[in-house]
């Protein structure tokens, strides 16, 4: 009888595991720097992955907005550079306790600052926000995937938190005119409201 | 394995996916590819960034020299890395400067042009070497230098000159928020690196 394959056919799941295998050969990637537009990416995810972040951030821009100059840009400012230094602290190993907790009560602080429209010594607004500030860096500062590019990872970080201060500048501008005035104490009870729900979780 | 499959398996081997084991060449030349090179460069651009943002508020005089300096510092320093031809890399030195840098933007340090152009000429120094040992292991040659500092010039040129004619009140500030960024990016990168030493 004429042979119609050219092996054997006990060959035959041999050879096809072996076509399997082949066909799922992976890209080797020996060389080429990857992670790079994953690190800026996840860097920048990182603060508006958390409403509880998302929270103190927006509401570090409101209180700002309040407050007026110098206020208005000195609080984004220490922000960022303090949440470094909460990034850093945990970077080198260096435990804080109550990191949740610190985070939650961040929302509840600032909401109520908004709420009742706290003027305070432009210092103080800035010990206020760098105290919390280095809660929100220690808990996210640290969590940077295996391959990534630890400098875009945290140069999105930290554009991310900027972007969300500037988003809270932005609303924040209705305090010209007195319904907006009004309305940002809203928000401030808003924020105040939040903060007890994470404040809650972080306790349970 | 018999020989009468070699034709089989050849076939199947012929649809294996591309390994992508080494760097695509750009096609573009030494100069493009050197200019490209600093575009591509996070960490080279963010120091440019600090340095020429503190230039521009420092006025003219200080942007002048730095658009000059700083490129100058970086093709000098850049042949030296390629005729030394050893490994040249100080992380901690470069993230340091970086965070200095970042710090001096954002509390818009009063510092006279001679000092603004001293820290572009030391940056640029850093960087150049760095670029110079690497490009020397990779066989490039100063054509390569030259893209790379020339895409610094056409950088340093365009952030000190669009600073410079900064105006409003708020520009200023937004300029200075970036410079907090850019410390802030320096001290995570020191945590970064101490976890990695």
């Amino acid at each position: 009888m004429k042979r119609l394959f050219i092996y054997e056919p006990k060959q035959l799941p041999a050879l096809a595991a072996m076509a399997a295998l082949l066909l799922w050969s992976m890209s080797a990637w020996a060389h080429v720097e990857t992670g790079q537009a994953g690190g800026f990416l996840s860097g920048l995810a990182h603060p508006v992955s958390g409403l509880d972040h998302v929270l103190a951030m927006v509401a570090v821009g409101l209180w700002g907005a309040q407050l007026g100059r110098p206020a208005i840009w000195l609080l984004p400012i220490a922000f960022p550079l303090m949440m470094a230094v909460g990034g850093l602290l945990g970077l080198l190993g260096i435990p804080l306790g109550g990191v949740e907790i610190g985070i939650a009560v961040s929302s509840v602080v600032l909401g109520a600052l908004i709420l009742g429209e706290v003027r305070m010594p432009v210092l103080g607004a800035m010990l206020v926000v760098a105290f919390f500030a280095v809660f929100h860096g220690h808990a996210h500062g640290t969590e940077l995937a295996p391959g990534q590019n630890a400098m875009l990872y945290s140069l999105g970080f930290v554009i991310a938190t900027g972007t969300l201060h500037a988003v809270g500048i932005g609303i924040g501008t209705i305090h010209r005119w007195d319904f907006g005035r009004a309305a940002l104490r809203g928000a401030g009870s808003l924020v105040i409201v939040g903060g007890l729900v994470f404040l809650w979780g972080a306790l349970a | 394995m018999k020989l009468r499959l070699f034709p089989f398996v050849a076939g199947l081997l012929l649809f294996a996916p591309p390994a992508s084991a080494h760097l695509v060449t750009s096609g573009l030349g030494p100069f493009y590819d050197g200019a490209l090179h600093l575009l591509l460069s996070p960490a080279d651009l963010l120091g440019l960034l600090a340095v020429t943002l503190l230039a521009g508020l420092r006025g003219p005089q200080a942007g002048r020299w730095t658009v000059l300096i700083l490129p100058g510092a970086w093709f000098v320093a850049g042949l030296i890395g390629l005729h030394a031809g050893i490994g040249f890399d100080l992380p901690w030195v470069s993230v340091l400067l970086l965070l200095v840098l970042g710090v001096m933007v954002a509390a818009d340090a009063k510092l006279p042009a001679g000092a603004v152009a001293a820290l572009a000429g030391l940056l640029g120094a850093l960087q150049g070497l760095a670029n110079g040992s690497a490009l020397a292991e990779l066989g490039a040659g100063p054509v390569a230098m030259l893209g790379i500092a020339g895409s610094a010039f056409v950088l340093a040129l365009l952030v000190c000159a669009a600073v410079v004619s900064l105006r409003p009140a708020w520009t200023r500030i937004a300029v200075r928020a970036v410079g907090s960024w850019v410390a802030a990016v320096g001290l995570l990168m020191f945590g970064w690196l101490s976890q990695t030493a």
